[in-house]
């Protein structure tokens, strides 16, 4: 799978349908600024976003999740599948507290990838920090990119 | 129900300084005197936060940490933009005394009600 950013396209001088982008514009605004980044689960859930990177030596995971404790974070690998869950709890606050507005996402989450490529699953490594979650998982030996001489008959 | 001391100026993406940003998620309470606003700021430090108040006006700016070379992407969903959100004030906060607090990418802001406005007993001499 390849996830490109989306850029918008350059907009022609005289379109009879630029007004109609402009609305369809605000219209992702609006629902940007409701649902927040990544793909949102519109009944409930919470789909943090996450990105994968790889070069010849490691498989890096990265996923935005903003305040968490780490040991509430639990990560898994199966069958070439990187699962990220957790919960993530409200702070605590008085019962006669009022909130006037609430877009945060609470509760359960679960994120699975499949690996690009085969890993070692002694030598993986996560980290948080900042409210990111960054795994880096070492290719296994098989799976790195490997130069083959040619031997003379 | 009674009105927020704090409401959000803007939402969703817009443009300051020619840069695009992304708006923070919140959640504003209130818990008796004080009002407290949470923000969702994965991979911002101290170092890339700003907070400023012009008049009634509250900004936050939080910059994300240079993204490390993990290498070539092969699936993306976080968007490499900084955060921005306005919030307009209540006068009855007492913008001197904010707190703010960054951790794990959540930023706590605490918003004081003004010691004047709190109500008072005068005693009669």
């Amino acid at each position: 799978m390849n996830l490109i950013h989306y850029r918008k396209p350059e907009r022609s001088v005289w379109s009879p349908f630029d007004r109609l982008t402009t609305l369809q514009q605000e219209m992702n605004r609006l629902f940007e600024g409701t649902f927040g980044e990544g793909p949102s689960n519109l009944f409930g859930g919470w789909n943090p976003a996450l990105d994968v990177y790889q070069d010849k030596d490691n498989v890096t995971v990265v996923v935005e999740l903003p305040g968490l404790n780490k040991d509430e974070i639990d990560i898994s690998i199966h069958e070439g599948a990187l699962s990220i869950s957790g919960e993530r709890k409200q702070e605590a606050e008085k019962d006669d507290a009022e909130t006037f507005r609430s877009e945060r996402f609470f509760g359960r989450f679960q994120r699975s990838v499949h690996l690009p490529s085969a890993v070692d699953h002694d030598k993986v490594t996560a980290s948080y920090k900042d409210g990111v979650l960054t795994v880096v998982l070492p290719k296994s030996e098989e799976a790195k990119p490997r130069q083959i001489t040619v031997s003379a008959s | 129900m009674s009105t927020s001391t704090v409401t959000s100026q803007e939402s969703g993406p817009e443009t300051a300084d020619r840069r695009l940003y992304t708006a923070p998620l919140v959640t504003i309470r209130r818990n008796g005197d004080a009002t407290t606003v949470f923000l969702d700021l994965p991979g911002v430090d101290a170092a890339g936060l700003d907070i400023s108040i012009e008049e009634d006006r509250l900004t936050v700016t939080g910059r994300k940490a240079a993204r490390s070379q993990n290498g070539e992407p092969v699936y993306t969903e976080i968007r490499d933009l900084d955060y921005r959100r306005v919030f307009e004030l209540a006068p009855s906060i007492d913008t001197t005394r904010i707190g703010a607090n960054l951790k794990d990418g959540v930023l706590t802001l605490t918003l004081p009600k003004a010691e004047k406005l709190k109500p008072r007993k005068i005693a009669v001499s």
